[in-house]
């Protein structure tokens, strides 16, 4: 800890250099792949819709970037209707019968 | 249904982001449900002001174009659950903003929040035009500055003419905000004074926020200063603002963060 912190001011200079360096190293890594992540939405989603009907509507995409590892969270909401499909249709990837639950 | 609020000034520079962030969450604290929409295209920066430049997936345009609706785009605050954001885009063209897009987008958020605060680009081009179109009432951000305050004038002029407001007939409120006052230099006459600049714009005054290194400081850690530091002089400012825009009555001072003796006599001769 710094003197200054000590006296209660904030060094908040600091947080913003690498808010900066966090924010434009993943601006200028992707020229021109701005769109990256709805594209991997897309691509997501179709994988999934394969096997169970999505309503694109009820898909909630969140994405936290870091400067060491970024996540990428997608929320799918499927509805009960549909694990019923999943169950009849394709029982390999019923978790329950997996002993995942 | 909320209110549709534009912050707009013509000059770039004179706080309308600053001043978005920080009653944006001045409304959510007080349990308004408030979504900031930012509409300079091509140069975002409240994302950075509210701290969620790390997590923009969709934008404005996104949903402009139908690539995602509306509630896909918005981005929930971490410090307020009644806080949202809607970011523009970055990469796009400002052209890709449309008139249609724009008014379908407002027509969808106005029943579910109490507030939607457009913050407009400098300027007075597309994105700026687009910001004020659909607004129920304009804080035009104004500093106590020559260019800044010609600039107001002709945003005011805008904002009468070419609002669908304004083209349905109707008078369009605007209310001015003063930003970066600084009450000494005015009181000594090296800056122009409150009044001088209502002489000249002639809308009624909504606040006065002081000059402050809060306001940086705040910028720096990505959290409006209504938020960071509620205490300082600007904090209270915007939050008698955002008390002012629900309609209570808040006498006008201008808050300060010293006590000195000189800063008490021009503070209040300025006030």
């Amino acid at each position: 800890m710094r003197l200054m912190d000590l006296f209660g001011r904030q060094r908040t200079a600091k947080t913003a250099q690498h808010r900066l360096q966090v924010l434009l190293m993943h601006e200028r890594a992707a020229p021109g792949r701005a769109d990256l992540i709805p594209l991997l939405r897309e691509d997501i989603l179709a994988a999934i819709g394969k096997h169970i009907p999505v309503d694109s509507d009820k898909v909630q995409v969140r994405v936290e970037r870091g400067d060491v590892v970024s996540l990428l969270e997608i929320d799918i909401e499927i509805s009960t209707l549909a694990q019923h499909l999943l169950q009849r249709r394709a029982p390999v990837f019923d978790v329950r019968q997996a002993g995942m639950r | 249904m909320a209110h549709v609020l534009v912050v707009t000034s013509g000059k770039g520079g004179v706080g309308k982001t600053t001043s978005t962030a920080a009653l944006g969450a001045a409304l959510a604290r007080g349990g308004e449900r408030v979504v900031v929409i930012d509409f300079d295209v091509g140069l975002r920066n409240l994302d950075l002001l509210m701290g969620a430049e790390r997590r923009v997936v969709y934008d404005l345009i996104h949903v402009v174009q139908g690539t995602a609706k509306v509630s896909q785009a918005l981005i929930r605050d971490k410090r307020i659950d009644t806080l949202f954001l809607l970011a523009a885009s970055q990469t796009r063209d400002k052209d890709a903003l449309t008139e249609d897009g724009v008014e379908r987008v407002i027509r969808e958020l106005r029943p579910f929040f109490d507030w939607i605060i457009c913050d407009s680009p400098a300027g007075i081009e597309r994105g700026a035009s687009l910001a004020m179109r659909y607004a129920d009432s304009a804080i035009v951000v104004a500093n106590a500055e020559v260019s800044s305050v010609r600039d107001s004038d002709r945003i005011i002029g805008l904002l009468d003419s070419t609002t669908a407001k304004a083209k349905h007939g109707q008078q369009m409120e605007k209310y001015l905000l003063l930003t970066r006052y600084d009450a000494i230099r005015a009181g000594r006459g090296e800056m122009l004074g409150v009044e001088d600049v209502l002489d000249i714009l002639c809308i009624p005054l909504l606040g006065i926020i002081p000059e402050s290194k809060e306001v940086l400081n705040a910028s720096n850690m990505g959290t409006p200063v209504t938020l960071s530091n509620p205490a300082s002089a600007p904090a209270r400012a915007y939050s008698d603002v955002a008390r002012r825009l629900k309609g209570e009555e808040v006498p006008l001072v201008v808050p300060s963060d010293k006590s000195g003796l000189l800063n008490k006599l021009f503070g209040r001769r300025a006030a």
